[in-house]
C-alpha cells in the first residue's frame, strides 16, 4: 500500500472522482494549471482539461453561487475556497442557498452534488486570517453536512463519500497536517461513512472527542494520561453535522466522563453543543462535568499561537481534572 | 487580458462615451416605429404570448384583492412588466432554464403552470410542490424548467452562470435566462455572476427588469451610472437596452441574445426599461414615495394595451375575445382559489423531510417529540393535529392530482 501525505490522498480522491464521472468538476482560485496553493488539485487540469478543472476569479460568493447552479443542473462541483478564513463572502450562498435548496423546493431541485473544500485551522503561523476553524457557524445550518478528516486515509475515504453523497458537504481540511500527516492509503477507490464517528481507541475512565488536527493532539495527551494510569477512550467525530450522538453517548455511558476539544473559540463552539446533548442523554451516568479544551474567545493570534491553541498539555490537564473531579 | 495601448497625456474618461440607446420597435398606438423591423412572430405564438400576459394581469388583480380581503398572507404583482417577462420567456426554448427573482409569474403562465398549481403554492397546502415551506409567490417547477424562487436578492444570478456552464458542458444547446431587478443588480452576487460568465463563457442571459424602484428607492439613489447596461462593457459582455414595455423589442432582443449565448457560448446582458405599476408587494404603499401623476404617465404605456393594439391592427385579436377571455380567467382564478383554500395543510412529517436526502436520526427524534407534544395539545396546533388525525377536520377533499411537478 502506498504511503501518502494528506494532500496526495486528497489529490488522489479528486483524480478518482473525476476519472469515474465526467460530471465532476474542480475549480477555485489558483486551482487550474497551478494545482492550488497547496497543490491539492495538481495535474487535474492536464488530465481532465480546462473545462473540468479551472481557475476562477477571486470571488468566493461567485464560486459558491456558480457551484450551486452547477449542482442544481446535475453537475458534481468540487469547489475550493483557498482558506476557510475566506469563506465568509460566500456565507449567504452557503447558508441561504446551498443549505435550503432541497427543502425550499420540496425536493424539486437540490444541490446534493456540491462539495466545498477548504483548508482550516492553526499551527502554521497564519495569524487571524489563515488559521480559523469555522465549523460551528455551519453546524448551525440544517441542510449542510460538515466533514473534517484527521489523516490521509480518512481524507481520501471521506472526500470520496462527500463528493458522492446526495447532500451538499463542506469538507474542511486540517492544513497543518497537509504534509505533516502521512500514512498508508489504498490506491483503489473506497469510501468512509458520513455521519458516523469512529472510536479510534477504547478505554474505560474518560472519553475524549475531537476532529481533524485535534486528533493528533489528543493522541499525545492520551499518552501522558495513560502514564498516570488513566484509561482513555478516543472518538474522532469525523462529521460535525449531522453528528453521531449515539457513539459519543455510548462512550459516556461506559466511562462517565467526557472531554471535548477544538481549536475554535470556546463560546458558541461545537463542544458546547456536544456537552449539552450529552448531559441531556447521560446525566445520571456522568461522574464529572463535561470539560471543554478550546481556543480562547479571541481572534486567532500570531506570536502567541502556541499559547492560544488547545495543545496536548491542556488536554492532559482536563483529563486529570475530569478523572479527579 | 489587459490592453497596453499607451498615451502621454493624462486623459480621464468620464464614461459618457458609453451611452447606450434603447431599442424599441412598437409605438404605444400599436404601430411599428418607422424603419423598425418586427420579429418573425406568427399568429399562434403572438396569441399565446398575449393570453399569458392577460392571464398574469388578471390573476395578479384577483390575488391582490384576495390578500386585501385577508384570504392570503402576502402577494406580489407583475403588473406593468408583463411584456418584459412573457416576451423574454417566449423567445426561449421551453426547455431553457429560467431563474427568476420573484415577480416573474408571467413566465410560468406562458409555460403552462396551471392556476391550480399557482393557488396551491399561494395557500401552502398539501399539494404545493414546495410543501408549504415558503411565502406566497415562491413558485418552482421542474417540468417547466423554472427554478424555485428564493427570497435573498441576487443569489440566483451566479447560480444561473453555473447552471448555464453545466448546460454548455452537457452540450444540449440550452441556455439559462436569469431575471432580476435593477436594485438586485447592486448586490455583490450580480458582479460575481457577470464576471464569471464572461470569463468562463457561459450561455446565460442576464435579464434586468429596470422598473424604476427597489421597494421605495428610485434608480437615482441606486446607481450613479446610466442604468445597469454599461456595466456589461466592464466585463466585456454583449449588452442591449430595450423598451421593456414593447413586446416586439423584448422578443426580438431576447431571441438574438439566445443565439449569442447558445451558438457562441457568450453571456448577454439585457436591460429592459419598464415600470412597476403596482406596489412592491402587498405590504407596500407606493403613495409614500411616488406621485399618482408619475404612475398615470406609465399606465398609458401599459405593455398589454400596446400589444393588444398591435394584435387588433392585424386582426389577430378582437374585443369580444378579450372580454370572454377576461371573464373566463376571472372565474377560473376564483374557482381554483376556493379549491386551494380548502385543501389541508402539508403533513406534519414534511417539517423534517428534504432537509437532507434522508431524515437523520436526530431529526426523527425531534419529530417524534413534537408529535407527542401536539397529541397532548391538539387545539394549540390545529394544522399539525389535523395532519396527525385527518378525521379531526375531514372537510377538505384532496382528490385532484396535479401530476408531475
Amino acid at each position: 500500500m502506498p504511503n501518502m501525505n494528506m494532500l496526495q490522498a486528497i489529490n488522489n480522491a479528486l483524480d478518482i472522482a473525476m476519472a469515474e464521472d465526467e460530471r465532476v468538476l474542480c475549480f477555485g482560485e489558483d486551482v487550474g494549471s497551478f494545482g492550488g496553493v497547496f497543490r491539492a488539485t495538481s495535474h487535474l487540469q492536464e488530465k481532465y482539461g480546462h473545462a473540468r478543472c479551472f481557475n476562477t476569479p477571486i470571488v468566493e460568493q461567485g464560486i459558491v453561487g456558480f457551484a450551486n447552479g452547477l449542482a442544481a443542473q446535475g453537475s458534481v462541483p468540487v469547489a475550493e475556497i483557498q482558506f476557510a478564513d475566506y469563506i465568509f463572502p460566500a456565507f449567504d450562498q452557503i447558508v441561504n442557498e446551498t443549505a435550503k435548496f432541497r427543502y425550499r423546493s420540496g425536493d424539486l431541485f437540490n444541490v446534493g452534488g456540491l462539495t466545498l473544500r477548504a483548508p482550516y485551522g492553526g499551527g502554521i503561523s497564519g495569524g487571524h486570517y489563515h488559521s480559523q476553524s469555522p465549523e460551528a457557524y455551519f453546524a448551525h445550518t440544517p441542510g449542510l453536512k460538515v466533514v473534517i478528516p484527521r489523516n490521509p486515509y480518512e481524507a481520501k475515504g471521506l472526500l470520496l463519500a462527500s463528493i458522492r453523497d446526495p447532500d451538499p458537504v463542506l469538507f474542511f481540511e486540517p492544513k497543518r497536517l497537509y504534509r505533516a500527516s502521512t500514512g498508508e492509503v489504498p490506491e483503489e477507490d473506497y469510501q468512509l461513512p458520513l455521519g458516523e464517528a469512529e472510536v479510534t481507541k477504547e478505554g474505560s475512565d474518560v472519553a475524549l472527542v475531537g476532529w481533524g488536527a485535534q486528533m493528533e493532539v489528543i493522541e499525545r495527551a492520551v499518552e501522558l494520561a495513560e502514564k498516570d494510569g488513566i484509561s482513555c477512550e478516543v472518538i474522532d467525530l469525523r462529521t460535525i453535522l449531522p453528528w453521531d450522538e449515539d457513539t459519543v453517548a455510548d462512550s459516556v455511558f461506559k466511562t462517565g466522563r467526557l472531554v471535548v476539544t477544538h481549536e475554535a473559540p470556546r463560546t458558541g463552539g461545537f463542544a458546547g453543543e456536544i456537552a449539552a446533548a450529552i448531559q441531556e442523554r447521560c446525566f445520571l451516568y456522568l461522574e464529572s462535568p463535561v470539560m471543554r479544551v478550546t481556543g480562547l474567545d479571541t481572534p486567532f493570534p500570531l506570536t502567541l499561537e502556541k499559547e492560544y491553541l488547545p495543545d496536548h498539555l491542556k488536554i492532559h490537564e482536563a483529563i486529570r481534572a475530569s478523572v479527579h473531579y | 487580458m489587459t490592453t497596453t495601448r499607451e498615451t502621454s497625456t493624462p486623459a480621464f474618461l468620464a464614461g459618457d462615451e458609453y451611452s447606450i440607446p434603447t431599442y424599441r420597435v412598437l409605438s404605444q398606438d400599436g404601430r411599428l416605429i418607422e424603419g423598425a423591423e418586427a420579429p418573425q412572430l406568427e399568429r399562434a405564438k403572438a396569441r399565446r404570448i398575449y393570453q399569458a400576459m392577460l392571464a398574469t394581469r388578471v390573476m395578479d388583480e384577483r390575488m391582490m384583492a384576495a390578500q386585501r380581503q385577508g384570504r392570503l398572507s402576502f402577494y406580489m404583482q407583475c403588473t406593468g412588466e408583463e411584456a418584459a417577462v412573457v416576451g423574454a420567456t417566449a423567445a426561449l426554448d421551453d426547455a431553457d432554464m429560467i431563474m427568476a427573482q420573484y415577480r416573474e409569474q408571467g413566465a410560468l403562465v406562458y409555460r403552462g403552470f396551471s392556476f391550480d398549481e399557482f393557488m396551491n403554492q399561494l395557500f401552502g397546502n398539501e399539494l404545493d410542490y414546495g410543501k408549504g415551506r415558503q411565502m406566497p409567490v415562491h413558485y418552482g417547477s421542474r417540468k417547466l424548467h423554472y427554478m424555485t424562487i428564493s427570497s435573498p436578492l441576487g443569489t440566483q444570478i451566479p447560480q444561473a452562470t453555473g447552471y448555464a456552464y453545466g448546460q454548455k458542458l452537457a452540450g444540449e444547446g440550452l441556455c439559462t435566462l436569469v431575471f432580476f431587478g435593477e436594485g438586485a443588480a447592486s448586490e455583490g452576487d450580480f458582479h460575481a455572476a457577470l464576471n464569471m460568465a464572461a470569463v468562463h463563457e457561459a450561455p446565460v442571459i442576464f435579464f434586468c427588469r429596470n422598473n424604476g424602484y427597489a421597494i421605495s428607492t428610485p434608480t437615482v439613489e441606486q446607481f450613479a451610472a446610466d442604468g445597469v447596461a454599461p456595466r456589461a462593457l466592464g466585463y466585456r459582455m454583449h449588452v442591449i437596452r430595450i423598451d421593456g414595455n414593447d413586446i416586439l423589442a423584448v422578443y426580438r432582443a431576447t431571441e438574438q441574445a439566445r443565439r449569442i449565448a447558445v451558438e457562441h457560448n457568450k453571456p448577454v446582458l439585457i436591460e429592459a426599461m419598464t415600470y412597476r405599476l403596482a406596489a412592491h408587494s402587498s405590504s407596500d404603499d407606493p403613495s409614500g414615495y411616488r406621485s399618482k401623476k408619475e404612475e398615470e404617465a406609465w399606465r398609458e404605456k401599459d405593455p398589454i394595451l400596446r400589444m393588444k393594439r398591435w394584435m387588433a391592427e392585424r386582426d389577430w385579436w378582437t374585443d369580444d375575445e378579450e372580454q370572454s377571455l377576461q371573464e373566463e380567467l376571472r372565474r377560473e382564478v376564483l374557482e381554483t382559489m376556493k379549491r386551494a383554500e380548502k385543501r389541508p395543510p402539508p403533513a406534519l412529517g414534511t417539517l423534517v423531510t428534504d432537509v437532507y436526502a434522508d431524515v437523520t436520526p436526530a431529526l426523527q427524534r425531534q419529530l417524534d417529540a413534537l408529535e407527542a407534544h401536539i397529541r397532548r395539545y391538539p387545539d394549540a396546533y390545529p394544522k399539525g393535529a389535523q395532519s396527525l388525525d385527518p378525521s379531526v377536520n375531514g372537510g377538505a377533499d384532496a382528490t385532484t392530482d396535479q401530476g408531475g411537478a
